[in-house]
């Protein structure tokens, strides 16, 4: 029963901001769904301020495992989100981590103060790294910006603040460590990377945003070893993520310092991954001979 | 009704050739019958990914025919190859396993549910989008709706599927007409020329139309259904990671503003709900 910044959960294995809707999931499969949550956390998409309808399609493209994405995350807004979908999201049966997102800090404040509020929410997860909002990269990038944001939001909330770190950049550890110097409980790796692909019929970008953020299979070996560089150098606990599609890919990124892990792209593909990953991690973890 | 949690093994138990297109057969021993309309999200077990890294996202494939089996639904699929998924899936074997995830999104309406006027159906298919519309035929057929069928094809090559699934004793069924570009067989243009005829005359403003097909033709089913007031239920398609929600993926823009999810909203949308059909 792994301890996370004093929430209990029933194993290691937590869903990635944006990947699953469960609300979603609820309506096309029923209660099944709860009885086999396949998360023992569940993450919600990132709520901005205001309602946001999402990018234009084309927003996805496959790639040679993986696919490239550029939602634009589309959300109801603060208000919306409080409103609808928290008392919905609070009936699933683990704790609820809420992912939020602001392009300045009165605004992330906001909703971090908004959000604290709410006993339905056991922890706050601030996207500074979503690749697909121009204004979401920025504060991410720059460990001093990210030791500013932290120190202005610290003060908000007694819950624990997770930052999401982008990987799109050279040193992923320095803006750990700033995030933990400003006060973050835990860090969440990694984000998708900027990525684009040209749709070879018309030889243009084959997103209609351009360009997207990379996830799936391919990316895990970038992922581990950007976790690597962070848990090398910050305390804090880091929730470790990218391309994780079995237990024996979560037990890498656990046997490389991860407190826990999330699924994202893999629950598209099975949407029991998580369970599935759960299930097997034990034997993975100290049976089977990790595939490094 | 509700999806089984999750994807499931099925075994496959017949890959036809049809035409240029593949017809193969599941046998879903947990899942409920599909309605009409509705779409399975398949991927190979074998082949699936290996080597190159694709394909590596499942397909979102409507279901042309369903019907009881020993020991489950055995689910029929028409299939043309044009990428590195539907390639596979063309080329699985009799005993082979493929994933499947669903019955997945809505399905069609009755002419009685979209307008208590209406009386009669007219169902446009066009190329590898005449799938639904034979499962939705069919049922259409059991409730006694009176109906005619129009499918257009560009040539024979693309006219897969059509002796299966439209024809019983060796011949065309009788509420079917044809179009072909190439002019191969029926009226030789689009079968949206066949579609402005019917609702040139007075049988059409009782009826509801329902279509699936290449953006294009869902684009002018759309406007010629507007242009004369009948109601119309498009099956749409859009790239699709997951098929339950998650991956955002499939926005269709609302005529308002905003999107709709096509996997959870659709497949099937009112005409009048969506905003000019795009060219995928």
């Amino acid at each position: 029963m792994p301890d996370f910044c004093g929430i209990r959960l029933k194993h290691p294995v937590i869903n990635a901001s944006g990947t699953y809707d469960a609300i979603a999931a609820r309506k096309v499969f029923g209660d099944a769904l709860l009885e086999d949550f396949p998360f023992s956390a569940f993450v919600s998409k990132t709520i901005t301020p205001e309602p946001r309808a999402g990018n234009e399609p084309r927003r996805i493209w496959e790639t040679p495992a993986g696919m490239i994405n550029s939602i634009g995350l589309p959300n109801k807004g603060l208000e919306g989100f409080l409103a609808e979908d928290l008392p919905q999201l609070a009936q699933l049966p683990v704790p609820l981590i809420v992912s939020v997102m602001a392009t300045n800090r009165e605004d992330f404040g906001r909703l971090v103060s908004a959000v604290e509020a709410r006993d339905e929410v056991a922890a706050i997860e601030l996207n500074v790294s979503c690749p697909n909002v121009h204004s979401g990269l920025i504060v991410g990038e720059q460990p001093a910006e990210t030791g500013a944001l932290m120190e202005a939001l610290r003060p908000l909330t007694e819950k624990p603040l997770i930052v999401k770190l982008t990987p799109n950049v050279a040193d992923p550890g320095s803006v750990a460590v700033a995030a933990e110097g400003g006060g973050a409980d835990a860090v969440s790796l990694i984000n998708t990377l900027k990525a684009s692909a040209i749709d070879p019929l018309t030889r243009e970008p084959a997103l209609a945003a351009g360009h997207g953020g990379l996830s799936g299979p391919a990316v895990r070996p970038i992922a581990l070893q950007q976790l690597r560089a962070v848990t090398a150098v910050a305390e804090i606990p880091a929730i470790g993520m990218g391309g994780i599609a079995s237990a024996a890919d979560a037990a890498e990124f656990l046997s490389a310092g991860a407190a826990l892990v999330a699924v994202g792209t893999e629950s598209f593909r099975d949407p029991r991954a998580g369970s599935r990953i759960a299930n097997g991690l034990e034997t993975a973890m100290y049976e089977a001979p990790l595939r490094l | 009704m509700t999806a089984p949690f999750g994807r499931r093994l099925c075994e496959v138990t017949e890959n036809q050739v049809s035409g240029g297109y593949r017809i193969f057969s599941l046998l879903d021993r947990e899942g409920q019958a599909p309605e009409p309309g509705q779409f399975y999200m398949l991927a190979a077990a074998q082949g699936w990914g290996e080597g190159g890294g694709r394909p590596f996202l499942p397909r979102a494939i409507s279901v042309a025919e369903a019907a009881p089996a020993k020991s489950g639904v055995r689910l029929d699929f028409l299939i043309e190859g044009v990428g590195p998924g539907t390639d596979r899936l063309c080329e699985v074997e009799a005993g082979e396993g493929v994933w499947v995830t669903g019955p997945l999104g809505n399905s069609f309406s009755t002419p009685k549910q979209v307008s208590p006027d209406a009386a009669g159906a007219i169902l446009v298919g066009g190329g590898i989008g005449i799938a639904p519309m034979a499962i939705w035929r069919r049922h259409l057929v059991e409730k006694g709706v009176p109906l005619r069928v129009l499918l257009g094809f560009r040539d024979e090559e693309h006219s897969g599927g059509l002796d299966e699934l439209f024809c019983s004793g060796g011949s065309l069924c009788p509420d079917v007409r044809l179009a072909s570009e190439d002019g191969h067989a029926g009226h030789q243009g689009y079968v949206t020329d066949l579609l402005a005829a019917m609702l040139a005359g007075d049988d059409a403003a009782s009826a509801v139309v329902y279509a699936c097909g290449p953006p294009a033709m869902l684009e002018a089913v759309r406007s010629l259904c507007a242009e004369a007031e009948v109601a119309c239920e498009l099956a749409m398609e859009s790239p699709m990671a997951c098929g339950f929600g998650a991956c955002f993926g499939c926005a269709v823009p609302k005529p308002e503003g905003g999107y709709l999810r096509l996997c959870v909203d659709g497949p099937v949308l009112r005409g009048d709900a969506v905003a000019e059909v795009a060219h995928a």
